[in-house]
């Protein structure tokens, strides 16, 4: 078990859900964060005022994995996430000593296993294939 | 005197203005509101709000009658007090077609607006109380005798022939002026020059902005105290020289930074609505144009050099309404024209250059009144209250520690948790709020 958190821009967030899900990863949890990287400052003018902003904008995914997921989601994230510029973020991944499901009480791997994930899934890449069919010549 | 002599257009259209003004001071909050950090949002625009129940009060009481009832050259008379003898019937010397009451009531709103200007200049920063003394006293003490010299029947500046049709001198060069010296005495902010102090919500810079363009057309045309060409002229004028000030100010803003900004937008327009008040009734929409641009070069490059110094004129009160507004006052010296009003005065460019040495006259004595007046309050009211909070209540921000209130309750985190618990007769307990950390 993993504990995958990504730094991702808040810009690029609808295209990394949908290849999550497309992995089958469902449960993910997400924050507004502000943080530095290497990229360029944002300078911001008011009448006098210049304002140097060091901080951006990012949004942290979390998301609990299984080891077979893991490769399959820092690939979604990749493929997604991507746009070539200082700023695309970073990927951490740490081990997991335990997971517990709140509901049942279910431990570990049986927790992380979402109810619906295949429903999930299927329905992301249904909707992937539906976009490509309509957008393709 | 009869009601015959009434003018129910005249009379419609000055009650009309008069509400307009009112919005201004309305739009004057959201516009002072937005530049600030939100921890003092409502702090900065009660600090306007306010002035419409305190100055309505004194106004009535004694500021209408030591301004304008029959008196001397420097101050009125005591005939008016409380209202008495302002009624229905019009006074030649006030609107000769109006009520006097439609009269006073639209001076009212000047009054109201003037010393909310100065609130500009020292925000984040001050006691409440302190600054509602402050208020009552620069209303009673400096905003009343000037406004008797200039719009007096009988007062100098008046009978000197001093060109100021809505109120450059009265309301701008006066607050602008007062706003510097209280700034400078005040001194600055907590972590001013230090840390960025940048508006918190630009849309409500814009929206305030809005508002005081459209209720400065009650402002400049509403002072032709009748609904008639003057009018008219005044309206057209008061519009062409905002709108000659926004562009002005977007192009310099773009040869400074590259880009158009809102609040720089915002601001131009205001700027030009401050050079043309003096100027509104007398000169020529071509006239308004260039005093718009020139009020809107005069300010902008004040307002780049005060962010460098070391004056914390907070909101840049003295350089969009005190130099705007002596820009305006001098301009009108020379664009003013008998074309554009025939039963006003010449300028300098229609031949009489005597004008603008009354104009420079009719400034030094605002700027003189405003910056004496605005020095001996300030300290009255700090002998008396006290006029800076605690650092800590500074850094916490005025709306919590000087109102008991927040503009945006719970801040970030509050609408995930709520409100907070009610814990019975109305006493709740709060999960967070937004300025400082939950330690109680």
């Amino acid at each position: 078990m993993r504990l995958i958190t990504t730094v991702v821009r808040p810009e690029r967030l609808p295209e990394v859900k949908a290849a999550l899900f497309r992995a089958g990863v469902t449960g993910i949890t997400l924050s507004r964060v502000t943080g530095h990287g290497g990229e360029r400052e944002v300078i911001e003018q008011y009448r006098g005022s210049t304002v140097v902003a060091e901080f951006r904008e990012k949004v942290k995914i979390e998301m609990a994995v299984s080891e077979p997921f893991v490769e399959p989601t820092i690939q979604a994230i990749l493929s997604s996430a991507r746009t070539g510029d200082v700023g695309d973020g970073k990927i951490f991944v740490q081990p997991l000593d335990a997971v517990i499901r709140i509901r049942t009480g279910e431990r570990d791997n049986n927790a992380l296993t979402a109810v619906n994930a295949d429903q999930v899934q299927r329905a992301a890449i249904d909707a992937a294939r539906g976009a490509g069919v309509e957008e393709g010549p | 005197m009869t009601q015959s002599q009434l003018s129910s257009g005249d009379t419609a259209w000055v009650l009309a203005s008069s509400a307009l003004v009112m919005v201004m001071t309305v739009g004057l909050a959201f516009f002072y509101g937005g530049l600030v950090r939100s921890k003092n949002a409502l702090n900065t625009m009660m600090m306007s709000i306010v002035a419409l129940g305190v100055i309505s009060v004194t106004w009535v009481l004694f500021g209408y009658s030591l301004a304008f009832a029959p008196g001397n050259a420097v101050i009125g008379g005591t005939g008016w007090l409380a209202f008495n003898g302002v009624g229905v019937e019009p006074n030649p010397a006030y609107g000769a077609t109006i009520p006097l009451q439609a009269h006073a009531v639209f001076q009212l709103m000047f009054a109201i607006i003037t010393p909310a200007l100065i609130s500009g200049a020292i925000v984040e920063r001050m006691r409440f109380k302190a600054y509602v003394a402050f208020l009552v006293l620069w209303g009673a003490l400096v905003y009343v005798p000037l406004a008797h010299w200039v719009w007096g029947a009988d007062g100098w500046l008046f009978k000197l022939g001093a060109l100021d049709f809505a109120g450059g001198t009265v309301v701008h060069i006066s607050a602008g002026v007062s706003a510097f010296v209280v700034a400078k005495l005040l001194g600055p902010r907590q972590g001013f020059q230090r840390t960025p102090l940048v508006p918190h919500n630009v849309p409500l810079v814009l929206l305030g902005a809005g508002m005081l363009w459209f209720g400065w057309f009650g402002f400049n045309a509403g002072s032709a105290l009748a609904a008639n060409g003057l009018a008219a002229l005044a309206f057209v004028n008061t519009n062409t020289a905002a709108a000659a000030a926004l562009v002005t100010w977007a192009v310099l803003d773009t040869l400074r930074g590259g880009k158009v900004t809102a609040v720089g937008a915002a601001t131009g327009a205001v700027v030009g609505l401050v050079g043309i008040t003096p100027a509104a009734g007398y000169v020529t929409a071509r006239a308004a144009i260039v005093i718009g641009m020139a009020c809107a070069v005069v300010s902008y490059f004040a307002i780049q050099k005060r962010s460098k110094s070391k004056l914390d004129d907070s909101l840049d009160v003295f350089s969009c309404h005190g130099l705007a507004g002596m820009a305006g006052a001098l301009l009108t010296g020379v664009f003013a024209t008998k074309l554009a009003n025939p039963g006003a005065a010449d300028g300098v460019l229609a031949g009489n250059p005597g004008q603008l040495w009354i104009q420079v006259i009719a400034v030094a004595a605002a700027i003189g009144l405003a910056a004496v007046g605005s020095t001996v309050i300030f300290f009255v009211v700090r002998a008396l209250f006290g006029v800076r909070p605690e650092v800590k209540d500074e850094i916490i921000g005025l709306d919590l520690s000087e109102h008991g209130e927040e503009a945006y309750l719970g801040g970030d985190l509050g609408g995930l948790a709520g409100p907070g618990v009610a814990i019975g007769e109305g006493v709740v307990l709060s999960s967070s709020h937004a300025a400082a950390p939950a330690t109680r």
